[in-house]
């Protein structure tokens, strides 16, 4: 029997939203992300400062007594979400999300870990999976070899690598914090498609890190890491459609052809409530993922299948809510200038990420017991 | 005000005093609805106790658990949902007497005669007449479609035209019309899956006494209005757990019946079950907003879902089965009370839920609903609002 997450915002994450997304409006304004893109960087320190110093917001899924602010997934998703609705360049879901997780998931927590773990959760490490963006949890982790002590191997498309301090590296010796300035360590940033989520190659020719777990434990904790991270996708999917179906709406009030708003055409109004109906359907199916990877209710087969379903779901409604986005806003839809490009941008980055659609759909198949021919 | 505790010690003595064991039906229903147990949110002696309408649900619980009999509420569905707050806000003290108790009781079964062949969508255009005799009786002519229960009806509420001279919306009375009269035809209507759930109703002179008007001459779009917001609005989908809607016949044809498996056919069953998980999602979500006393704007939005995902998903079902998907269970002309989405074939599936885009808001003005209501947009251009009836083009 399915378990019932329950769907709606506490009072608390309701709280964390608003304050988040008061901080986003000041801090990480479009014109704000075109530039940040523009000048190389690989993300916003100054907001990554705020978010994750005062704020605290990097350790919200590490426990208290691990330094970290002890809430969890659904508290993560809230903030993964309101990112997305600002499309902000910083490192969260991967440093975040996906490596405190992986962290976590380790059966074994020994000081190597508990250091990390601590300076993960405070921000002032921002540490990432080396492993490509496009990576579902479960699939084959890339090769990476141990000889005489170096680790060696190429990873392609990894996400936040270019501004990241250390590397989480799963070599068949086990699982690594190689410092990403380390010697034999060469992280070559790669011009991706989306400007607000930089690409890196991660090459490794002898480096030298931290052993922090075996061989066996290593790879059930990464798929734990990226299962969460492909998890709390969903939010930031949810909150980039949100975006675009409410600055769509609000142009075609405002915008004026034929002598009428251009929301008063009827072909716009039903291609709108259409795109309103499957966005909002991503709110409860990113939910239901966060609740259940928080709770663990109905057993870990349980998460596994609200991700899948909330991953087949919001991906491709995501990358249609930008593209609608762009159609309907018209010329100025095509213009460098205004944002939209950066969502979609960004919609489409996710549809591949943490394994897309069509590999969440294998997961549902699976899950739901409904095999292929 | 009646509080839980108070109904709980009443509900109590409704079950010592009647013992569902040693009453009959008829009686255990008349006790209850004389209890005020009928429907709590109810005035006394109208079957209530004037308490909050969010107590009903204990009382009905504690009542089905001792083993009580209930009011058959999906028979008289229109009587109690559409008819019953319509006339308990409009009605006279007389009506309100007459009315509530039989239909509540089951006694006495009602349909709605609202929807006309030319006026569906637009159902303030409706043109069946009623013209008030010298003698205080109004006289009704007209034809009314898509009439559930219409051949089991006592009784219909019933909107007609009674002043062509003003606009469509202000030329309309509420009646209560018995449908006994002898200018009262039922006929059944045949649906694209041979049988006939619906009726058309023809009028022809029916007299309705002004007595048995519902609210104000002229105002009956307003009262209609009351009647509307009251349609419970099928959502189409249970509020089981996971694939218990239509997705459940389908899904069991694929894991049962490997060989008729195709890749392609396998991509829309995963995308179409995807759908459906988060429909229930959806309504679920809803369904813990309404309990703590916050629903929000999804609702509009779940008849759309259903209705797409019962057409895609039958359509799915249709097709996996091949040869025997060109087969169909029976085209005899029956009257089913109920709709049985899965009592029949995957064929009957398909077509019923052709309906579903159709029935109770078609999709394209669901779709207004949203963009105007939820989303501001702005309305659609009315050339209608200020014309006088008689003047529309028709």
């Amino acid at each position: 029997m399915s378990a019932t997450p329950s769907l709606l915002a506490t009072e608390t994450e309701d709280d964390l939203r608003a304050a988040v997304r008061s901080l986003l409006t000041t801090h990480s304004a479009a014109d704000r992300v075109l530039a940040r893109a523009e000048s190389g960087a690989p993300y916003d320190r100054e907001l990554w400062k705020t978010l994750t110093g005062s704020m605290g917001l990097a350790g919200l899924l590490v426990p208290e007594a691990d330094g970290g602010q002890g809430a969890g997934h659904r508290e993560a998703a809230v903030v993964v979400e309101e990112l997305g609705r600002a499309v902000a360049s910083v490192p969260y879901l991967t440093g975040a999300v996906v490596t405190p997780a992986t962290l976590l998931a380790l059966p074994e927590r020994t000081a190597e870990v508990s250091a990390l773990l601590a300076e993960v959760a405070a921000g002032s490490t921002v540490a990432v999976l080396a492993v490509p963006l496009t990576t579902a949890p479960g699939d084959p982790l890339p090769e990476v070899t141990t000889d005489g002590g170096g680790l060696h191997g190429t990873v392609r498309s990894v996400a936040d690598a270019a501004g990241a301090d250390v590397l989480l590296v799963a070599a068949d010796s086990g699982l690594y914090a190689v410092p990403a300035g380390a010697p034999g360590v060469t992280v070559t940033p790669l011009t991706a498609l989306d400007l607000t989520r930089p690409l890196a190659a991660v090459q490794l020719d002898g480096a030298r890190g931290t052993l922090l777990a075996p061989a066996a434990d290593a790879a059930p904790a990464v798929r734990a890491g990226l299962l969460s991270g492909a998890g709390l996708l969903a939010s930031e999917q949810l909150g980039l459609a949100e975006w675009c179906l409410t600055e769509t709406v609000r142009h075609l009030k405002d915008r004026h052809q034929f002598n009428r708003p251009l929301g008063s055409f009827q072909a716009l109004k039903h291609r709108l409530a259409q795109l309103w109906l499957d966005v909002a359907g991503i709110r409860p199916a990113a939910t239901a993922a966060a609740d259940l990877l928080a709770t663990g209710e109905g057993g870990p087969a349980e998460a596994q299948l609200a991700v899948a379903v909330a991953q087949v779901y919001a991906s491709p409604v995501a990358v249609r809510a930008a593209e609608e986005a762009l159609q309907l806003h018209g010329g100025i839809g095509m213009t460098w200038e205004h944002p939209v490009h950066l969502y979609l941008k960004r919609a489409k980055g996710d549809s591949v990420a943490f394994g897309g659609a069509g590999r969440h759909g294998q997961e549902v198949a699976r899950l739901a017991e409904l095999p292929a021919p | 005000m009646t509080d839980a505790d108070d109904l709980r010690a009443r509900t109590r003595a409704l079950l010592a005093d009647r013992p569902p064991a040693t009453t009959s039906r008829a009686d255990f229903l008349a006790a209850r609805f004389d209890a005020g147990l009928a429907w709590v949110h109810y005035p006394e002696g109208l079957g209530g106790l004037g308490a909050a309408r969010s107590l009903q649900s204990a009382v009905d619980a504690e009542l089905a658990a001792a083993g009580a009999p209930d009011n058959d509420p999906r028979r008289i569905g229109i009587g109690l949902g559409m008819a019953a707050p319509t006339i308990l806000a409009y009605g006279t003290e007389e009506q309100k007497r007459r009315f509530l108790r039989p239909l509540w009781l089951g006694e006495e079964v009602w349909c709605q005669l609202f929807s006309e062949p030319g006026a569906g969508s637009d159902l303030a255009a409706l043109s069946t007449r009623a013209v008030l005799g010298d003698d205080g009786v109004w006289t009704v002519t007209g034809q009314k479609v898509w009439t559930s229960s219409a051949h089991l009806a006592r009784w219909a509420i019933l909107i007609a035209r009674t002043d062509p001279a003003q606009p469509k919306h202000r030329g309309i009375t509420y009646f209560l019309c018995d449908m006994t009269d002898p200018g009262v035809e039922v006929r059944p209507l045949r649906q694209i899956t041979g049988e006939a759930e619906f009726n058309e109703v023809f009028l022809t002179d029916v007299r309705i006494p002004d007595a048995h008007r519902l609210g104000e001459v002229g105002e009956g779009w307003q009262v209609a209005r009351t009647t509307l917001m009251n349609e419970r609005v099928s959502i189409g989908g249970s509020t089981g757990g996971r694939e218990s809607g239509m997705i459940a016949p389908l899904a069991r044809t694929w894991r049962e019946r490997p060989e008729l498996r195709t890749h392609a056919l396998h991509q829309r069953l995963v995308t179409l079950w995807v759908d459906a998980e988060v429909a229930r999602l959806t309504g679920e979500r809803l369904r813990q907003q309404l309990a703590v006393g916050q629903p929000g704007p999804e609702g509009s939005g779940l008849k759309l879902s259903f209705a797409r995902l019962n057409q895609q998903i039958s359509g799915l079902e249709v097709e996996l089965l091949g040869d025997e998907g060109l087969l169909y269970d029976d085209w005899t002309m029956r009257r089913p009370e109920l709709v049985d989405f899965t009592g029949r074939g995957p064929g009957y599936r398909y077509l019923r839920s052709k309906g579903n885009s159709i029935e109770g808001g078609t999709s394209e003005v669901l779709l207004n609903i949203v963009a105007e209501r939820v989303l501001g947009l702005p309305t659609e251009p009315r050339t209608d609002k200020d014309v006088a009836w008689k003047d529309l083009a028709r």
